[in-house]
């Protein structure tokens, strides 16, 4: 019902929604939930696991009843508080967890079956037959039970990541943040002041507590517009600081454009990571609720949440009104009530012998039960005198307030509790540099909490080495907080503890008779505190009752673990920016945009093309045949520009070299390359290519395209660890050099019809490097071969790259070759023998695939001592062989293993594993590099091959790795 | 005799703007690295302000002015971006000019586009003209400087200048939706 006056809405500007399908009419600056109040809604949600029906409990973000799913399809949003959704054109919301509506639940007949449903009823009913609970079980207490589900689509909305820095971060924009923000801004530091409503204010909105004479809310909205105006100042509204982490770095949640109907490119939501030399927590406190025999009736709701509703929204939560409570904040809403003519039908105080001043019927005693068919009808009050029954359709409800202390607990510290106050505490330091203040340091008038927010901001001036600006203290209300603990009220029948998990005190009592003494047991066991609310309204409820069950003092229980976030986050905030390839950059070749008819493989960041299909293939394997053919028969184009390629200078370059690769380097001549290979200090292969020598003092040092980063930094590693002596410096030229492999029998005929100055065997024989020019640019030129042929490779400055590449791609065709892709690339180096990272995987030495040879003895290189420990070494290890099948299935698979003749396929007899495979239109049969124990001394051997995973076996022949051409006789030619 | 085309990294993909903020690629005569040999760091330095009106910066700086300037790149290593050099006795010299996209984002909120691109403490007091850093952007390894009141310059690997842009223009597109709410 909505008020004839007041409230800080506009009632100009009407605003048309839906809810289940029905349409209403509430008003700019209301929330979904204070609009459904306005409406007349009571029912808005049914409960988790019972089904009961239930209504708005709240006016914040620890809402546990009023859940509500937005949007269709892959917008669709679940458990959305509607107490903090405002209120838009158009905006349609849904109930959740019942059918076929929220007014008529058929799985409410859960609820008649409460009895058997206590906490452990799924542990101990479903345990057998053991299958069924993945089968049968578990899927059907999942549809019966849950909260809004999600779409399962792809989420198509914007959302944002971004970091922000400031001097003073502070949390909460109430009475404390606010003083603490003017302070601070005022002496000069850059102050970020967030928000999680989208007005400024605090319970000074929903409380209209005078400050400085005036009303607080008018207050507010100055100071806050003050602070916007200042260049030093960041006002973020609807922004939820969500966590604390390490030095000083905080997570928070904006909501951009949620509230807006038509949010153009505006981001959904924000996710910022906002470092904060200094923080001021001023998040307030949350009003807790008392546990009594159905006490989740729609129509029953937290004492300052009515007020909110009253004050803020002009909204009436009922027409005849009951107010219980165990504190002052009871009687402040039977005032507030009375101020908007609201009819207070009792107060009822848990303390004895207070008194009130108002003109309403005061009950000493406690509210026992409720009734009322869909909401709330009447109450029972027990008093010294018996039980009462008065008439009411909202009961308010205060069990005292806990402070919002969630954040200081993100880096494990525990809080304290404080008899006076009946709640636990901020402990000083639990965050270095976060100072609580106000409510959430558990301070409960405005006067103290604006005094505690300037006092906070000065500290944090004062460690800045700013001086304070010490603003005036604006005069506020003063009064005392007088608590009398009362965490339940005794009696028959369920009284609930937690809303949205419905776990009730017996719950938590039988817990507790079941050895789940722990608070963290006790949480598990029940449920109590899960889900999106994490129990902010029921965990020091819950925790209370525990510890009265087990004779415990509540600081000697403990609190359950505060973990971020502090709000339910979506993933799509979380993850904003790395949805889909926003995960990782993408890295074209020069060449990429002449290569379009190539499907692509990804290798590491780079996208290569696979094989380049021409018109009537219908295979890739056609297409690879084809481009082996290329390069054995004419000659071949490939874009090796992937690879790494370091440039290394200085006068002890080559002394350098010899550390980190296996053989000698310094030994090499200018304008020759040379094969290297590269262990890490265990020992172990790490990486191989070629470094050529361009000059005295200058090498080029090439990697493997996976490994190019790894090198790169143990360069950086040996260099400035290992050998800071070395007078030598080293930089990446990947991407300045497209560089192009030319192979094949005609590859000096197709670079001679392009370079500017022939070629020659002699001038360019085998692994010799060189400079040359091509159309007056420069370019590199090493007779390298990865394929076996007479080969080479060309780089020119990555400008020229696609040009080169059409360029060569077009003479190799008209000599009767083309491009070719990485499976064409694969079967070549196959065919010789040549590793990759397929055989040398990080677990592999020198030795298994064969290359001790290249371990000089003469020298001192990084990973040799290390690669001559026992073991490392023993014949019996896996090594590189080459295989070949010989049996009726002619294929061999990578990742296949290996095993004897005629033992049995398991674990204990394996005898090695296949490291690469392809087919060879060379040889016309399968080929196989692998690993196999004592393999080259078994050369010959018929080994049988089983890939578990493809359901594959074979028999294959024990072979040399090296298939074709042994002598290497084609490349040197 | 052929002819060999030139291609810049963001060829096609910019000019772009959007809102107040404006993505440009930049193309350079040169950029070499340079890094000075054990010893050689005030020669260099001296040789290269002789050749460039620059000297080598400090970690986190950058020297000289737009078209003649020198960025910190890494230990001991600095990017000349402008003309091409001479050698420098006593430095490593390596040409960069093909290496790096080099784009500038300017105009009233690009620093508001870069705070949704790197972690950097970006504030006008911080990070003032003059300074530069090797940073992360987008999942990117960067350079960052920043070249005027609201300019900023960037280098990614040329590899990665179709990410890099894309990344950069939605951002911008974030922000620039942002003021129009």
């Amino acid at each position: 019902m909505r008020l004839p006056s007041g409230g800080l809405i506009d009632r100009s500007h009407p605003i048309r929604f839906s809810y289940d399908g029905h349409s209403y009419q509430g008003v700019q600056g209301d929330t979904l939930a204070s609009a459904l109040i306005a409406n007349g809604l009571k029912t808005v949600a049914r409960s988790f696991k019972y089904h009961r029906p239930r209504g708005i409990m709240t006016a914040g973000s620890e809402e546990p009843n009023a859940l509500v799913t937005l949007g269709h399809g892959a917008g669709q949003e679940p458990n959305l508080r509607a107490t903090t959704l405002e209120l838009y054109e158009g905006l349609a919301a849904r109930s959740q967890n019942c059918w076929p509506s929220v007014n008529f639940d058929l799985l409410a007949l859960n609820d008649l079956a409460a009895p058997f449903f206590g906490a452990g009823f799924y542990y101990k009913t479903f345990m057998w037959p053991r299958a069924f609970w993945e089968m049968l079980y578990e899927p059907a207490i999942r549809r019966a039970a849950g909260l809004g589900a999600l779409s399962g689509l792809p989420d198509e909305d914007r959302y944002e990541r971004a970091f922000a820095h400031c001097d003073l971060l502070v949390i909460g924009a109430g009475p404390a943040g606010l003083m603490a923000a003017l302070e601070a801004a005022r002496a000069g530091a850059d102050v970020i002041l967030a928000d999680e409503d989208s007005r400024m204010g605090g319970r000074l909105n929903a409380d209209l507590t005078e400050v400085d004479g005036r009303p607080g809310p008018d207050w507010a909205a100055d100071v806050a517009a003050d602070l916007a105006q200042m260049d030093n100042v960041r006002c973020m509204s609807r922004t939820t600081v969500t966590g604390a982490y390490d030095h000083g770095t905080f997570s928070a949640v904006e909501r951009v454009a949620m509230h807006l109907p038509h949010p153009g490119d505006a981001p959904r939501e924000a996710f910022w990571r906002i470092v904060a030399k200094r923080a001021v927590l001023a998040t307030g406190a949350l009003e807790r609720p008392v546990a009594f025999q159905n006490n989740d009736r729609p129509g029953i709701m937290m004492a300052g949440a009515v007020r909110s509703y009253l004050n803020r929204y002009a909204v009436a939560p009922g027409r005849s009104v009951a107010v219980f409570g165990n504190n002052d904040s009871a009687h402040a809403t039977a005032r507030a009530l009375i101020d908007h003519g609201i009819h207070v039908a009792a107060l009822i105080d848990s303390r004895p012998g207070v008194q009130t001043d108002l003109d309403v019927p005061l009950y000493h005693g406690q509210v026992c039960g409720s009734e009322g068919r869909k909401g709330l009808e009447a109450i029972s009050i027990a008093t010294a005198s018996g039980i009462e029954k008065v008439q009411a359709d909202c009961l308010a409800v205060s069990g005292g307030w806990n402070p919002s202390l969630h954040l200081t607990c993100h880096m494990n510290g525990r809080p304290q509790w404080d008899e006076s106050t009946a709640a636990f505490h901020p402990r000083p330091g639990m965050v270095p540099g976060l100072e609580p203040v106000g409510a959430a340091n558990g301070v409960f008038t405005t006067a103290d909490a604006l005094a505690q927010g300037r006092k906070a901001a000065q500290a944090a001036l004062t460690d800045l080495g700013l001086k304070p600006a010490n603003i005036p203290l604006p005069k506020a209300e003063d009064g005392a907080y007088d608590i009398t603990p009362l965490w339940s009220v005794p009696g028959r029948g369920r009284a609930w503890l937690d809303f949205q998990n419905d776990v009730t005190v017996k719950d938590v009592k039988l817990a507790a008779q079941e050895s789940y003494r722990s608070v963290e047991h006790m949480k598990r066991y029940t449920t109590q505190g899960m889900a999106p609310d994490q129990g902010k309204n029921s965990n020091m409820g819950a925790l209370a009752v525990l510890a009265d069950a087990t004779g415990r003092s509540i600081p000697e229980t403990g609190t359950t673990t505060y973990r971020a976030p502090y709000t339910p986050t979506t993933l799509g905030a979380i993850a904003a920016g790395a949805r889909g390839k926003g995960f990782a950059p993408e890295r074209f070749t020069t060449s990429h945009a002449a290569s379009e008819e190539a499907p692509m493989v990804e290798a590491g960041l780079w996208y290569r093309p696979s094989y380049f299909p021409k018109p009537g293939e219908s295979y890739w394997r056609e297409s690879c045949d084809r481009e082996v053919g290329y390069v054995r028969n004419a000659v071949g184009i490939c874009d090796v520009s992937t690879l790494g390629k370091i440039d290394i200078q200085g006068q002890d370059a080559g002394e350098f070299l010899d550390f980190v690769y296996t053989n000698m380097f310094s030994t090499l001549k200018v304008g020759r390359t040379r094969y290297g290979l590269m262990l890490r200090e265990d020992g172990h292969v790490m990486d191989d290519g070629t470094t050529a020598r361009l000059g005295e003092h200058h090498y080029l040092m090439t990697t493997t395209t996976a490994a190019a980063g790894q090198v790169m930094r143990h360069l950086a590693f040996v260099h400035q660890c290992l050998r800071p002596a070395l007078d030598v410096q080293f930089i990446s030229v990947t991407e300045q050099w497209a560089q192009f492999a030319v192979a094949g029998p005609k590859s000096r005929e197709l670079l001679n019809s392009l370079l500017d100055h022939d070629i020659t065997g002699e001038t360019f024989s085998f692994m010799g490097c060189g400079d040359v020019s091509l159309g007056g640019v420069s370019a590199r030129l090493f007779r390298i071969s990865f394929s076996g042929e007479h080969a080479y490779e060309i780089a020119v400055p990555a400008r020229y790259g696609e040009s080169l590449f059409r360029l060569l791609r077009a003479r190799a065709e008209t000599l009767g070759g083309g491009a070719y892709g990485m499976e064409a690339l694969n079967v070549l180096r196959i065919e010789k023998g040549f590793i990759t990272h397929s055989e040398i995987h990080g677990r592999v030495t020198a030795f298994d695939v064969g290359l001790q040879g290249m371990m000089s003895k003469k020298k001192d290189f990084v990973g040799k001592t290390a690669s001559e420990r026992p073991g490392l070494m023993d014949p019996d290890r896996e090594r590189l062989v080459g295989l070949k099948p010989t049996g009726p299935v002619k294929q061999l698979t990578a990742g296949a293993h290996l095993f004897n003749l005629g033992e049995d396929a398991v674990r204990q007899n394996d005898q090695g594993y296949i490291t690469s495979v392809g087919f060879s239109p060379t040889l016309g049969h399968f080929l196989g590099l692998g690993f196999l124990r004592n393999g080259p001394d078994r050369i010959g051997e018929e080994i049988r091959m089983v890939d578990h995973v493809r359901g594959i076996e074979t028999t294959a022949e024990v072979c040399h790795p090296v298939f074709f051409d042994p002598q290497g006789g084609r490349a040197r030619d | 005799m052929i002819e060999l085309l030139a291609k810049t990294p963001c060829d096609g993909l910019l000019p772009r703007t959007i809102g107040t903020v404006t993505l440009t690629e930049i193309s350079f005569e040169a950029i070499t690295s340079v890094a000075p040999l054990t010893g050689q760091e005030d020669a260099v330095s001296g040789t290269l302000k002789a050749q460039m009106g620059a000297a080598f910066p400090k970690p986190g700086r950058t020297t000289g002015k737009a078209h003649a300037r020198a960025v910190w790149s890494g230990l001991g290593q600095a990017l000349v971006l402008g003309p091409a050099l001479q050698p420098i006795p006593g430095a490593a010299m390596t040409d960069q000019t093909d290496a790096w996209a080099c784009v500038a984002l300017e105009g009233d909120g690009a620093r508001d586009v870069l705070a949704r691109l790197t972690p950097l403490d970006l504030r006008p007091s911080v990070f003032r003209q003059g300074h530069a850093a090797r940073t992360e952007l987008a999942h990117m390894s960067a350079v960052l400087m920043r070249t005027g009141e609201s300019r900023y310059g960037i280098m990614a690997f040329r590899s990665m200048a179709k990410t890099l842009v894309h990344d950069v223009t939605e951002a911008m597109t974030s922000v620039a939706a942002r003021t129009r709410l």
